[in-house]
């Protein structure tokens, strides 16, 4: 092998592909018999890079050649850039021996479009198939389907790999078209259609016959570049909230645009990236996910950006007092995961907890709750001082200066809005 | 007073635990010989022999009440090596024993309980770090060799996931700080005590590498340093999830 050449290919392909940010190993179950391999149903992330994103799978595209020119991305056909093709045996062998020496859970593989959809799904395919079948490869693999792939190819795809996803790039269709003029949405969402129509197909083929083969276990997701154009947030989360609900997506992304390219349709290449609102969009995400919030009631029609200063369940809160102090002792649920500054996990102790004894603020503290926020939200059968802010016009000052951002930090590339 | 002593081991301790019931000692510290030193001169020293019916006896009991995990959040408490993880874990057997019907591991608000809810948390963390962080190294007969320096004794708990993970290929894992290690010979996974001058060895394995391995390890290093986005640079998240003391054990930060 020639590793002065693959080393030189791998540096253009995983510069190319490092934009893409789904790069997750979790949700599959692979077990390993005799061979290479299993993967976890929680996935781990071996390394952190130096932007503190987490690296778990071999991330790189299989070409950077591309015969499409979308603005947004450093691939495209009208930018000069060096460009590198890597075979299928190649990225098998890294993929292996990667894995071998524990740096990855397996393989993340995108490509350029080269020739047309079909040629180059094919050759995604053909990658999967042979660590599958040749190399008894159990890890992890996440192919990038193709806008315009043909079914069959999907099909066997999506009995290779862990998750297949596809990117809507930008949350308008007014805004692909601008940018990405060889892309639409309705392209784009027909193998996602595909895929999940497959998905409920094989999952009720499994429940009569158990040989039937898994396909695409992970499931499937997407990412959005997030200030590329100028929707609003409240646009943003509405188009992830229909994929979840329509679409079963595992995950929706939000990639905060990299200015890479001087264009007249694009943010300036000396804009900054909007990794706040990004960030607020993640949380925005999780509260849909994970704490029973609808879209329409993290933002509203007359507000429709996440407010940059407080996490969006924290502003929720702000807004709907009347629904506090919510009871630690005796309310339900739902209605505990509401309350700032309680998680997920910190709302499963207090339940358990609360049927030996009665909780107070300190007991909180204890369990891991962020009681700065907390305070003023929640009440216990003693008086709980905190409870007569509530109704205070600057309780969001109070709070604010009670809390120490993440991003008021030096490491900092964003302003304040304010 | 009673101070039992015991031989640090698991099992030790399971069994000074079932001696503290069988001969009613109320007020019992347990310590693990190597780290006694006599203080308490009105003490009264009782020492336990590990008998493995004895700690069977307490394993039993405390699976009815807690359950295997509960089990398993006791068994992270004794790999933490914490100072007073023979108190922790000697005061929630007490309370399981007084509470048979509930799983008292979820009593959050009780102190010992909070204590060893942490304790876990910290230990899982460090054992999920162990299968992310351990680098293997591919020497010239074909093993694939790594050293970790885990801040708990998490070796015991990742021994299956690599066991289920590299079936194909034979793999070391060396703990330098506890001296011991585990080998995977395509058959079994077991522990591994080695001798003075192989530790030596173990230490530094550079001239016993594999002809391919300084490329691979290039390629990954050129690969770490090439998907990293620069306009994104956050040291202080990068810091907080790979903390500088792994940084000397990772390929890709050296």
């Amino acid at each position: 092998m020639d590793f002065a050449r693959i080393q030189e290919k791998l540096e253009i392909l995983a510069d190319a592909a490092k934009y893409d940010v789904s790069c997750s190993s979790s949700g599959g179950n692979r077990k390993n018999n005799g061979g290479l391999g299993n993967s976890h149903a929680s996935g781990i992330c071996h390394s952190y890079t130096e932007d503190g994103r987490c690296v778990s799978l071999l991330k790189i595209l299989l070409t950077n050649h591309c015969i499409f020119d979308c603005a947004y991305c450093v691939s495209r056909k009208s930018n000069d850039i060096k460009r590198a093709a890597f075979t299928v045996e190649e990225v098998v062998d890294l993929t292996i021996n990667f894995y071998r020496r524990n740096y990855i859970e397996g393989l993340f593989l995108s490509s350029g479009i080269f020739k047309d959809a079909d040629t180059t799904m094919e050759r995604l395919v053909r990658v999967a198939k042979k660590l599958r079948t040749e190399h008894r490869f159990n890890g992890y693999i996440h192919l990038k389907s193709i806008p315009g792939a043909s079914d069959e190819l999907m099909k066997e795809a999506g009995l290779y790999a862990d998750r297949l996803s596809i990117n809507i790039e930008i949350p308008t269709e007014k805004g692909l078209k601008l940018l990405a003029p060889d892309k639409s949405h309705a392209e784009m969402m027909k193998p996602m259609d595909f895929v999940k129509n497959e998905l409920i197909l094989y999952k009720d083929e499994r429940k009569i016959f158990k040989k039937v083969p898994k396909f695409a276990p992970a499931g499937q997701s997407t990412q959005m570049i997030v200030g590329a154009t100028n929707e609003t947030d409240l646009k943003i989360i509405k188009v992830a909230n229909h994929f979840y609900q329509n679409f079963n997506l595992k995950r929706v992304y939000y990639s905060g645009y990299v200015p890479v390219l001087e264009d007249s349709r694009l943010p300036s290449i000396h804009s900054q990236v909007p990794m706040q609102r990004e960030n607020r969009l993640y949380q925005a995400d999780w509260l849909m996910r994970f704490y029973g919030f609808r879209a329409d009631e993290i933002l509203e029609n007359t507000n429709p950006f996440l407010d940059l200063e407080v996490d969006p369940k924290l502003a929720w809160a702000l807004r709907n007092r009347e629904k506090f102090p919510v009871n630690i002792n005796t309310a339900p649920k739902e209605l505990i995961l509401r309350v700032p500054g309680i998680g997920t996990k910190s709302t499963g102790k207090i339940l358990m907890a609360r049927r030996f004894q009665k909780l107070n603020l300190e007991h909180l503290q204890k369990m891991g709750v962020a009681v700065n926020r907390a305070k003023y939200f929640v009440e216990f059968e003693s008086e709980n001082i905190f409870n007569r802010l509530l109704d205070e016009q600057n309780l969001r000052k109070i709070l604010l200066s009670g809390m120490k951002s993440k991003f008021q930090n030096p490491f900092s590339q964003q302003l304040s809005l304010f | 007073m009673t101070i039992l002593l015991y031989d640090g081991s698991f099992e030790g301790l399971l069994t000074s635990i079932f001696e503290v019931f069988e001969y009613k000692f109320d007020d019992a510290e347990i310590i693990s010989s190597a780290n006694y030193q006599q203080k308490d001169f009105f003490a009264e020293i009782h020492e336990v022999i590990s008998q493995k019916e004895k700690a069977d006896r307490v394993l039993k009991k405390l699976e009815e009440n807690l359950g295997k995990e509960g089990i398993r959040n006791l068994l992270w408490v004794y790999l933490s090596e914490r100072k007073d993880l023979e108190r922790l874990i000697l005061s929630a057997v007490r309370y399981s024993i007084k509470n048979p019907k509930e799983n008292i591991l979820q009593d959050f608000a009780h102190p010992d309980i909070i204590e060893i809810s942490k304790i876990c948390k910290s230990v899982g963390r460090e054992r999920h770090r162990m299968t992310a962080f351990v680098r293997f190294e591919k020497l010239q007969d074909d093993v694939y060799f790594s050293k970790i320096e885990p801040d708990f004794n998490v070796l015991p708990l990742i021994l299956n996931h690599f066991k289920n993970r590299y079936q194909d290929q034979k793999w070391m894992i060396f703990d330098l700080k506890r001296n011991y290690g585990i080998f995977y010979d395509l058959e079994n996974a077991d522990f591994f005590y080695p001798e003075e001058h192989q530790i030596l060895q173990l230490r530094n394995p550079k001239n016993l590498h594999h002809d391919e391995e300084k490329k691979y390890q290039k390629l990954w290093q050129r690969y770490f340093f090439k998907t990293n986005i620069v306009e994104r640079k956050n040291i202080k998240l990068h810091i907080q999830w790979l903390p500088k003391r792994y940084w000397k054990y990772l390929t890709e930060k050296n």
